[in-house]
């Protein structure tokens, strides 16, 4: 037969709960249709007759729509409103559509109708399971040149968007006493009696609206009322209630630990113009004290020979489609079943006037009323039969029909066949939660077992069949777990009628696809795995359902296996002759329905990715054109380039003006800790490997902090100000790390000592004035404080006041230049700044960034943690064996620092690098090696750690670790770079004033 | 994301505001620089990574700041108590038992499944 275009050529006349008046336009693959509002975009490609909506993931076979719900694995769809707003990968069956939704077909080229992919399937028999793994072995080069681009190039479902995604997401916490998930019969009743007690209760669903498999069981009556118009009232009621929350649209996807449950909601996908103000999605992270799942049941489909062709559906899909939607899925509907709830959606589409030429039904002598009814419609019903193959290519057009056990064969011709092996129990919120399924034999299924959290299944997913069944165990679940949270008041008991108990059924291979067959009778429609594939991977040696899943892809696609797990399972275990529940099942995992990108990373993106910290004075800086670094949250002032300067050229005048005259540098980021108590020095003493005891107040050290295992952690000065109060600073990177290895060591290894920590880094602004005229700038701006060398030596602290505000001034220096380091209260610090700044500019007072800093501190050899240490050195390997206390007894690191490979010979020692050439610079991390004429891969015995120019010294210097460095001082190394061997002469650390003169200046 | 109870806050709280700092109840000894470096490399390395009960510590960093110790089921995750640092090491078999036990966490119906010798 022919596809239709005219619009809803399928739409059955007063069938349906969807107003014919209200009509939407959308269009696919660029043809214009019309559908109704409250369609899907499968109910309404349905409704104009068009079942073939995209190519499958491997050999490109036509497909169609399976399902009516999530669980969909075929009718993936692509869907534009934009260039930044594109979805692939939508499934049609939830996807609503409204007026000017632009959907394009996936995994296809040229066209959906004529696809040079489909190739695949022709060739099928040389593309086994584990094909990939086999074939692509040889010659090694060609998997990264050759193989690996055209198999990414020909895989994958969708096409990724090429811009950022412009929607907003929103986010939301939420807390609970029942969380019910799921709007069917079975969650809708859980929740009223939840919420009659008072309890505060969160329903969610994830369907436009609630009902579940109430919106097609047009049979059912509860509290006498239909179905439908029971669980839209019940949904109102409840929405009605203070103490209920009701979530359309939302799927819960995943649950976590102690009841934490996250749900998207989706806000606007189904809206034809969003408010700009209205985001796209809204995560949920909701912690419930009790949670109800009532996730319902997932028909399966039949395997068996083309069972994957475009018109063949799920029964209850066909059945949701016409009594929801008002939609036939054909004019010639057959029916192949394994159990009685396809009777009722075949008894539905008969009595909607729609052609049933058959029911194939692979049981021996079913008995049911449901049996007899279809029958008294004179449906054709043939019992121990089977369906053998499907005929058609782009839409099922006959099925072949045998006995189970062989013997003549018949055509039936069809235009659509519905199907239904039976009911898979949704557990797979329950496994993700942590619980253990058990095998239920009688019913061949997986139940709820073991619980791991706080929660109850109820309903179909639980395997109560029945409908009374269900709400009886619902309504008495709502108020037991709701009482159990505090909340005791009476529930009302339902009554139901009607309905077909979804029990029984068949897994597995059906007559037709058995082992002895090499049809292609598919499990998992998304990955496009056969029954056969599942089998060749039982004799390829695969005897673990993980393995099998991973071998054959099984249940690995979006769909995570919702129709295929139970079936793939099946033929496995027969295969291997072992029962099902040996075999095992495998684990689900979150997310039950794929999750957008967008929701998960919600508002941390652009400026809310990462807080940016900036220093009071960033503002003063950015206005001086200063180009900024990122040093860990921190924003630093890099350098100041002046007209036609680049970097290099600013930095080497900021270098020389700091030797000259002077720099001004915006050091507020260092890390500062208050050290308070009368143990301070004690703690000290135990953090530190100096000796802090004796330092005199007003005075300063520079420490050295260790990790137990001897290695250096930390460094910083350490002033201090009175007896019982140090002012400690640390790494600009190291501080909250510093800080909680001091707080472990405080509150849990010494708790006797006396004494408080405080993190004041964001309390003071720091300026450094570094330079020969750095005295002479500050001096006349300093009250209380005398600047005499005399006075206030080097590595000395003074408290007073500076521009009238309260300062702890420090003279030190990380330059090698006499100076000072000007702590104020951080609201003070950009007007101290500038106040510094105007008085030093005459007299040549230069602002100067951190990549100045870092030059000017390795022309004397300082080094910086995490630049020149890397974790693996000790304060020997750095040349810091004067800064470790002779006579301690403890202190974090002592031990380690004795352990046999940290006092060996051969250790990485830090030493200063000059290349031969002065003009050469230094690559950071290259590597050293002593004799370059070596073959690769050479002996390398180094590596260089910090490298600049230094305008100051006219050549290029650096440091390195390199092995038995200090006993190398004059030795020649070198460094092979890709455009030749660098030479280098091995040096002191020291390339600036090696005697230290100018500190005291 | 797991709730966790504060033994100083005595409250439970999410994950997000503590951090875990690694086995409990390793002691740091007070002669640690005249250790053997058999003991020194137990305190320094060895950890017991038991799939079970483990005694851990954790901070509640963005609360009130104190390290504490806890009781907790590598398996399930589940917190069976918490306690002050500084406090002895719990009883295992009264955790397990906790109907012996008045005031304990409610009962589960799986085993535990550490063994006694594993911690």
């Amino acid at each position: 037969m022919s596809i239709q275009s005219h619009s809803g050529s399928n739409r059955i006349a007063g069938v349906g709960r969807l107003v014919p008046a209200k009509t939407v336009r959308f269009t696919f693959d660029g043809q214009s249709l019309t559908g109704l509002e409250g369609d899907t975009l499968a109910s309404a490609l349905l409704a104009n007759g068009i079942h073939l909506v995209g190519r499958s993931f491997k050999y490109h076979r036509p497909r169609g729509i399976l399902s009516a719900g999530s669980e969909e694995p075929n009718a993936l769809v692509d869907v534009e409103r934009d260039k930044s707003r594109k979805q692939p990968n939508v499934r049609a069956t939830v996807q609503e559509i409204y007026d000017g939704l632009q959907v394009k077909s996936q995994n296809r080229w040229p066209s959906l109708t004529f696809d040079i992919g489909a190739i695949n399937d022709v060739f099928s028999p040389m593309l086994p399971a584990g094909f990939y793994y086999k074939t692509f072995m040889w010659p090694k080069f060609a998997w990264k040149t050759i193989y690996e681009p055209k198999i990414r190039a020909a895989a994958g479902l969708g096409v990724v968007p090429g811009e950022a995604d412009t929607d907003r997401y929103s986010n939301r916490f939420a807390h609970c006493d029942v969380l019910v998930v799921g709007g069917g019969a079975a969650g809708l009743a859980a929740a009223l009696s939840a919420a009659q007690t008072g309890a505060k209760v969160i329903i969610c669903d994830e369907q436009a609206e609630a009902g579940g498999a109430l919106r097609y069981e047009t049979d059912v009556t509860i509290d006498g009322k239909p179905g439908y118009d029971w669980a839209t009232e019940t949904l109102a009621s409840l929405r009605a209630l203070e103490n209920v929350t009701v979530l359309t649209r939302t799927t819960a996807f995943g649950y976590y630990a102690q009841n934490f449950v996250g749900l998207v909601e989706r806000i606007s996908d189904h809206l034809s113009n969003p408010g700009s103000d209205m985001p796209r999605e809204r995560l949920w992270q909701v912690r419930a004290r009790k949670v109800i799942l009532a996730t319902g049941a997932i028909e399966r489909h039949m395997v068996f020979a083309n069972n994957d062709r475009p018109g063949i559906l799920l029964a209850s899909a066909a059945r949701a489609y016409l009594n929801q939607y008002g939609v036939a899925v054909g004019r010639k509907v057959g029916v192949y079943t394994a159990n009685d709830s396809a009777y009722a959606a075949a008894i539905d589409l008969k009595r909607a006037g729609v052609d049933v030429p058959v029911i194939v039904d692979t049981r021996d002598n079913p008995s049911s009323p449901v049996i007899e009814e279809a029958r008294s419609l004179g449906i054709d019903v043939v019992t121990g039969h089977a369906v053998f193959s499907a005929g058609g290519k782009r839409r099922v057009s006959s099925i072949s029909i045998r006995p189970n056990k062989g013997g003549n064969e018949r055509k039936v011709v069809v235009d659509a066949l519905i199907m239904s092996a039976g009911w898979t129990p949704s557990v797979h919120l329950f496994s993700q939660s942590r619980g253990k399924v058990a095998w239920d034999a009688a019913n061949e299924r997986f139940l709820p077992g073991t619980y791991a959290q706080d929660c109850v299944s109820v309903g179909a997913c639980n395997g109560s069949d029945g409908l009374q069944q269900a709400l009886d165990e619902a309504v008495a679940a709502g108020g037991k777990l709701a009482g159990e949270t505090g909340f005791k008041g009476k529930t009302a008991a339902l009554k139901a009628t009607g309905g077909t108990d979804w029990v029984l059924g068949m897994i597995g291979s059906a007559p037709g696809a058995g082992a002895d067959t090499t049809v292609k009778a598919f499990v998992d429609f998304q990955n496009d795995v056969t029954a056969k594939d599942v089998r060749l991977a039982v004799r390829e040696g695969m005897h673990s359902i993980e393995h099998v899943k991973r071998f054959t892809t099984n249940g690995m696609a979006t769909d995570q296996g919702k129709t295929s797990n139970l079936h793939g399972l099946a033929i496995a275990a027969e295969a291997l002759n072992r029962p099902i529940p040996a075999v095992g099942l495998t684990t689900f995992r979150a997310p039950f329905t794929p999750v957008t990108f967008g929701a998960i990373v919600n508002h941390a993106r652009h400026d809310l990715f990462d807080p940016t910290r900036r220093t009071p004075m960033h503002a003063w800086h950015a206005a001086q054109g200063a180009a900024f670094e990122d040093v860990g949250q921190w924003k630093r002032a890099w350098y100041y380039p002046q007209a036609g300067e680049d970097m290099h050229a600013a930095v080497n005048r900021e270098c020389v003006a700091v030797r000259n005259q002077a720099g001004i540098f915006d050091a507020s980021t260092l890390g500062k800790i208050e050290v308070v108590g009368p143990d301070a020095a004690k703690f000290l003493e135990l953090l530190y490997t100096n000796p802090w005891e004796k330092l005199g107040v007003g005075r300063l050290r520079y420490g050295i902090m260790l990790r137990e295992d001897g290695f250096i952690y930390d460094d910083g000065v350490v002033g201090r100000l009175a007896e019982d109060r140090f002012h400690v600073t640390t790494t600009t990177g190291g501080a909250p790390r510093v800080m909680n290895h001091m707080e472990d060591y405080l509150q849990t290894e010494f708790p006797h000592l006396n004494v408080w920590l405080t993190s004041t880094t964001e309390q003071w602004a720091v300026i450094a004035v570094q330079g020969p005229k750095a005295r002479e700038i500050i001096a006349p701006l300093v009250e209380g404080i005398d600047l005499s060398n005399e006075a206030m030596p080097h590595m000395s602290v003074r408290e007073g006041r500076i521009c009238g505000v309260p300062t702890r001034l420090f003279r030190m220096s990380f330059t090698g230049e006499a100076g000072y380091e000007i702590n104020v209260p951080a609201d003070y610090g950009r007007a101290v700044w500038e106040a510094v700044y105007e008085r030093g500019k005459p007299l040549g007072l230069t602002p100067y960034g951190t990549e100045a800093m870092h030059v000017l501190r390795a022309e004397k050899g300082y080094i910086i943690v995490g630049q020149d240490t890397d974790g693996t050195v000790t304060p020997q390997d750095a040349g810091l064996t004067w800064a470790i206390g002779k006579n301690k007894t403890d202190y974090v690191g002592i031990r380690g620092l004795l352990r046999r490979d940290l006092v060996a010979d051969g250790r990485k020692q830090l030493v200063g690098l000059k290349t031969k050439d002065a003009h050469v610079v230094l690559e950071e991390g290259a590597q050293i090696v002593a004799n370059p004429n070596q073959p690769v891969p050479m002996t390398m015995i180094g590596h260089v750690t910090s490298s600049y120019w230094s305008q100051n010294c006219g050549r290029s210097i650096a440091m390195a670790l390199v092995i038995d460095g200090t006993k190398r001082l004059g030795e020649t190394l070198y460094v092979p770079m890709p455009d030749g061997v660098i030479e280098v002469e091995v040096t002191g650390t020291v390339f600036f004033d090696k005697k230290g003169e100018r500190l005291n200046g | 994301m797991l709730l966790i109870k504060c033994p100083y806050c005595e409250e439970e709280r999410p994950e997000l505001e503590f951090r875990n700092a690694g086995e409990a109840h390793l002691v740091r000894s007070p002669a640690i620089s005249e250790q053997s470096d058999e003991d020194f490399a137990a305190f320094l390395y060895f950890r017991q990574n038991p799939k079970g009960l483990q005694f851990e510590r954790w901070r509640h960093i963005h609360g009130c700041g104190r390290f504490f110790n806890a009781v907790r089921d590598s398996v399930s995750d589940k917190f069976l108590t918490v306690y002050k640092a500084g406090e002895p090491r719990p009883d295992v078999e009264t955790l397990l038992n906790p109907e012996t036990v008045s005031d304990a966490e409610p009962a589960k119906k799986r085993a535990p499944r550490a063994k006694k010798g594993e911690l």
